[in-house]
C-alpha cells in the first residue's frame, strides 16, 4: 500500500509543484513525457549563484533626482551611507549592494510619483519590505534606489464578521497578528521572521510558513491587492470579496512576483478565527519512514484540527544545544516532529490528541514525545523548530536550499548530500515543512567557500530535477536562484514570464537582475 | 525513615496568560482561562522525582487542594514521575477563601498521616505571591524548614540546604523530617514525556475531604478588595478600558 501511495504522491507532488494548469492533469503519461524534455532544454550558461550579471545601462542618481525626491519625501530621502548599510545587506549577510538612496514613502500616491519619475528617468528601483528574504532578492545588486515600505504600516480596515483585513503593505506580520488576536482572529500565515517581515514582502514572495498545511497559500487567502506599476499607474484590485469572477484575476500575477512586476502598496487578506484550543506535540522517531507513517496517522486521526507538521533531524537539535543552549525536551532520537493542532473545543481536541498519541506509541511509530497545552511550553516547543535558522547562523556561513520533493524522498536528499560532500562541510542538516513536501537543506562551513559551493551546486538542483521537485519551494528565486529556474520550469513557461515582464515593465526598472534568468530575451 | 516525600502542587492561571480584571472588581477572570501548575510547584516536583531517581527516597506523593480541576494538576505531577496523588476536595465558598493558613493545616495533617520524611513545596504561588504556606506548615508540624532552596542534598537523616537570601547564599543543615520550599534555580523541570503521560493515567489519585483530616477551613479574613491604584484608577471606570490593564491589581486584606 505504501508503494501505491508513494507513486501516487510522486505524481501528485510533481503536478502540484509545476502548477500544471497548462498541462492536462487527466493523463499522467502525457504529463511525464513533457516532463522529461524539461531538463534537456536547459542549456543556458550555469553561472554560480554568487555571480551577479553585469550592470545594465540604468541612469545613475544625480543631484537633480535627489532634489525631486527630497521635495516629494522631505526627511524621508536617506543618503547617509551608515543608514543605508542595513538596506544594502541581506539578513544572511551574504549579498551586499551599493545603493546610495533610500526612499521611505508613506502613501500609495508617493510610491506612484516615485515610480513615474524613475521610469521616465531610467532609474532602477529595488522595492524592500522587512529585508528578511533568503535569496538575495530584497537588497540592491548595484546602485538601485531602495524603495522601502516600512512607513506604510497602517491598518486600514478590519471586518470581524467576515474576518477580512485590509492594510498597507508595510505592516509587520507580528503586529498584524497581535492586532487580530485582540479581535479573535489570526493571520493565515506564520513564519520565523514574523517580527520583521512585512505583509507586502510576504505577498510578493508568496511566503509559505508554518500554517500553510491548514490555511493554504497566499494565492488563496489574499483577496485583493493595490499595486503601483512600473510607470506609476496605480492598479486598484483591492477587493474584499470572497468570490469575484469578473475577468482575469490580475492579483495572482503579483503574488510571488518578487517585486519585479509592480510594487504592492496595500493588501486585503482573509483571516481565520483564533482557535480556542492550541496544542503542540514534540515527538521522536527512529526512522524517516516512521515519521511519514506518523504523518499519515496524524492526518487520519487529527484531520481537521491538524495545523502544522514540521520535522527536524538530530543534527539540528545538536546545533540548537550547542549555539542556543536549548535542551532536548525528550530523549535523543534521529528525527523529531513538531505537530500543532488548532480547534474550537479544548476537550474534543485533547481527546483526539490522546487517541492519536496512544496509537502512535503502541504501534511504535514514535519512541518518545511530550505534549504542551500551556502558552509558555508551546512557545518553548515551537522554538525548537523556529530557531534552527538562528542556530545555523551561529554555526558558520550557511548555504540554504529550499526544496519541494515527493514526501518520501525528502530525507534522501540530505543523506545523499552528506555522502557526496564527505568532510568538506561543517554541518549538513535537514528540517522543514514535511507536511507540505518542503525540505530546508542547510550546509554550513566556517567561512564562505567557493569549492564547497561548487560541490553543492549543481548537484542539489540536478538531484531535485531528477525527482521533478522544485528548486525553491517557498523562498523564491531572488538573485541567488534566478538562473536555476529551468530545473523546475519549462522554457516555454520562462519565455512567457519574460513576455509578461516586458509588457508590465518595459524599461526593466523594477528589481532588476532578480527572479528571471540572465539568458532571457 | 519512611522514604516518602509529599509535594504540594497548586493550580494557577498560566503565567503566559494576559490577566483580565472582572468588571465589578471582585476578582480576575478565570472562566475559560488557561490554568497550569504553579511554576515553583513544578520545580518542587522535579526535585522530589530527582531524589527518587537517585534512590535517596522511595515514594513521591503529589497533593493538591481545590475543586475537580485540581486533579489535572496532580496528573501533570504524576506524568513528571510522582507515584500517586491525593486530591483534597475544597469547593465553593471554602475554595474562595482558601489561603496559606488553611492549606498548611491540610498539608500538616497529611504529612503526619502519610509519615512523610520531607514536604517539598514551591516557595510561593504566582497568583497570590504569599510565600507563607511552607513556613506555616513547618511551624504547625514543629519541623525545621529550608526555604528558598537553590540546592538540596540529602545526607543520611540530615538535609543540607543552600538558601537564596538577600545577602547571597546561606547553607544550613537541618534534620528530617523537614519542610523545603523550592526557589527558581533549584532545577529545570522536565517535560512530561509520552511514556510517562501514558503511565500516569494508571496511577492512583485518592480523594480526601478536609473534614476527614480534622481540618477546619474557616477563614479569618474579613474580606478582599481588588482595585487598581494610582493613575490607572481614572481609566478603571471606563468599561472599555478594563481590558487594557497590564498591571496586576493590588489585593488589600484585613486579617484579624
Amino acid at each position: 500500500m505504501l508503494e501505491q501511495l508513494s507513486s501516487h504522491l510522486q505524481w501528485w507532488e510533481s503536478s502540484r509543484v509545476l502548477r500544471g494548469r497548462l498541462y492536462p492533469l487527466s493523463s499522467p503519461s502525457v504529463f511525464f513525457s513533457t516532463h522529461r524534455t524539461l531538463h534537456a532544454a536547459n542549456d543556458g550558461p550555469k553561472s554560480l549563484s554568487d555571480t551577479p550579471p553585469p550592470r545594465r545601462p540604468f541612469s545613475r542618481v544625480t543631484e537633480e533626482d535627489l532634489t525631486f525626491f527630497r521635495t516629494l519625501l522631505p526627511d524621508r530621502t536617506i543618503t547617509d551611507p551608515d543608514l543605508l548599510e542595513s538596506s544594502n545587506v541581506d539578513w544572511l549577510k551574504s549579498v551586499k549592494g551599493s545603493s546610495e538612496v533610500l526612499l521611505r514613502p508613506q502613501t500609495t500616491e508617493e510610491v506612484s510619483q516615485i515610480l513615474r519619475y524613475c521610469n521616465s528617468h531610467n532609474l532602477a528601483v529595488n522595492p524592500q519590505g522587512g529585508n528578511t528574504g533568503l535569496v538575495g532578492g530584497s537588497v540592491p545588486v548595484y546602485d538601485e534606489i531602495v524603495l522601502s515600505t516600512s512607513l506604510m504600516n497602517n491598518i486600514l480596515h478590519f471586518d470581524d464578521v467576515s474576518g477580512i483585513l485590509t492594510c498597507q503593505s508595510g505592516c509587520i506580520l507580528e503586529n498584524l497578528s497581535l492586532y487580530l488576536e485582540e479581535r479573535g482572529h489570526i493571520m493565515p500565515l506564520d513564519l520565523g521572521a514574523k517580527g520583521s517581515c512585512q505583509i507586502g514582502g510576504n505577498v510578493a514572495t508568496n511566503a509559505g510558513g508554518l500554517r500553510l498545511l491548514r490555511y493554504g497559500s497566499l494565492h488563496g487567502t489574499v483577496l485583493g491587492l493595490e499595486v503601483v506599476l512600473a510607470d506609476g499607474r496605480v492598479l486598484d484590485c483591492l477587493s474584499t470579496l470572497r468570490k469575484d469572477n469578473t475577468g482575469y484575476d490580475l492579483k495572482q500575477l503579483f503574488i510571488g512576483s518578487e517585486g519585479t512586476l509592480g510594487v504592492i502598496t496595500a493588501v486585503s487578506i482573509l483571516c481565520p478565527q483564533k482557535p480556542k484550543s492550541i496544542n503542540v506535540v514534540f515527538l521522536g522517531c527512529e526512522t524517516f519512514e516512521q515519521l511519514l507513517k506518523t504523518f499519515q496517522l496524524s492526518r487520519r486521526m487529527l484531520g481537521e484540527i491538524l495545523s502544522a507538521y514540521e520535522f527536524l533531524d538530530s543534527e539540528c537539535l545538536n546545533l540548537l544545544k550547542t549555539h542556543l543552549k536549548l535542551h532536548n525536551p525528550i530523549s535523543d532520537c534521529p528525527f523529531y516532529i513538531v505537530i500543532e493542532t488548532q480547534g474550537s473545543d479544548p476537550n474534543h481536541d485533547e481527546e483526539k490528541l490522546h487517541n492519536f498519541l496512544e496509537q502512535a506509541m503502541t504501534s511504535s511509530l514514535v519512541v518518545d514525545g511530550t505534549v504542551a497545552t500551556e502558552e509558555g511550553k508551546i512557545k518553548a516547543l515551537w522554538s525548537m523548530r523556529e530557531r534552527i535558522t538562528e542556530a545555523l547562523r551561529h554555526d558558520g556561513f550557511t548555504y540554504k536550499y529550499d526544496i519541494s520533493l515527493p514526501v518520501e524522498r525528502i530525507y534522501q536528499l540530505v543523506t545523499d548530500m552528506r555522502q557526496h560532500l564527505g568532510g568538506r562541510a561543517k554541518s549538513v542538516v535537514g528540517y522543514g515543512h514535511v507536511g507540505d513536501g518542503n525540505l530546508h537543506l542547510n550546509i554550513t562551513s566556517p567561512a564562505k567557500n567557493p569549492t564547497l559551493l561548487a560541490a553543492i551546486e549543481p548537484f542539489v538542483y540536478e538531484w531535485t530535477a531528477k525527482f521533478q521537485g522544485s528548486i525553491s519551494a517557498e523562498h523564491g528565486l531572488g538573485l541567488k536562484k534566478r538562473n536555476y529556474i529551468h530545473y523546475s520550469k519549462s522554457s516555454q513557461a520562462v519565455a512567457l514570464m519574460g513576455t509578461i515582464k516586458a509588457m508590465l515593465d518595459p524599461n526593466g526598472i523594477l528589481n532588476p537582475y532578480k527572479t528571471l534568468p540572465d539568458n532571457l530575451k | 525513615m519512611s522514604g516518602r516525600v509529599l509535594v504540594g502542587v497548586k493550580r494557577v492561571i498560566d503565567y503566559a496568560v494576559k490577566i483580565r480584571v472582572k468588571p465589578d472588581n471582585s476578582g480576575v477572570v478565570t472562566d475559560g482561562v488557561k490554568h497550569s501548575m504553579n511554576p515553583f510547584c513544578e520545580i518542587a516536583v522535579e526535585e522530589a522525582v530527582k531524589l527518587k531517581e537517585k534512590k535517596l527516597i522511595k515514594e513521591v506523593v503529589a497533593v493538591s487542594c481545590g475543586p475537580q480541576q485540581a486533579q489535572e494538576t496532580i496528573r501533570t505531577a504524576l506524568a513528571m514521575g510522582a507515584d500517586r496523588g491525593i486530591h483534597v476536595e475544597v469547593t465553593g465558598k471554602d475554595y474562595d477563601t482558601l489561603g496559606p493558613l488553611q492549606v498548611s493545616k491540610i498539608l500538616a495533617a497529611l504529612a503526619k498521616k502519610e509519615e512523610a520524611q520531607l514536604v517539598i513545596l514551591g516557595k510561593q504561588a504566582i497568583d497570590d505571591d504569599c510565600n507563607q504556606t511552607g513556613q506555616m506548615t513547618a511551624a504547625l508540624l514543629d519541623w525545621p524548614q529550608g526555604t528558598f532552596a537553590s540546592e538540596v542534598a540529602l545526607e543520611n537523616d540530615k538535609v543540607k540546604v543552600v538558601r537564596e537570601i538577600d545577602g547571597g547564599l546561606e547553607t544550613i543543615k537541618i534534620s528530617t523530617p523537614a519542610v523545603l520550599t523550592a526557589d527558581l534555580r533549584l532545577n529545570t523541570p522536565r517535560y512530561a514525556t509520552l511514556p510517562n503521560i501514558m503511565k500516569a493515567k494508571k496511577k492512583k489519585i485518592a480523594n480526601v475531604k478536609p473534614a476527614d483530616l480534622g481540618v477546619e477551613l474557616t477563614s479569618r479574613m474579613l474580606g478582599k478588595y481588588r482595585g487598581v491604584t494610582g493613575k490607572r484608577k481614572e481609566r478603571a471606570t471606563q468599561q472599555s478600558r478594563v481590558e487594557e490593564w497590564t498591571i496586576l491589581p493590588n489585593i488589600h486584606r484585613t486579617i484579624l
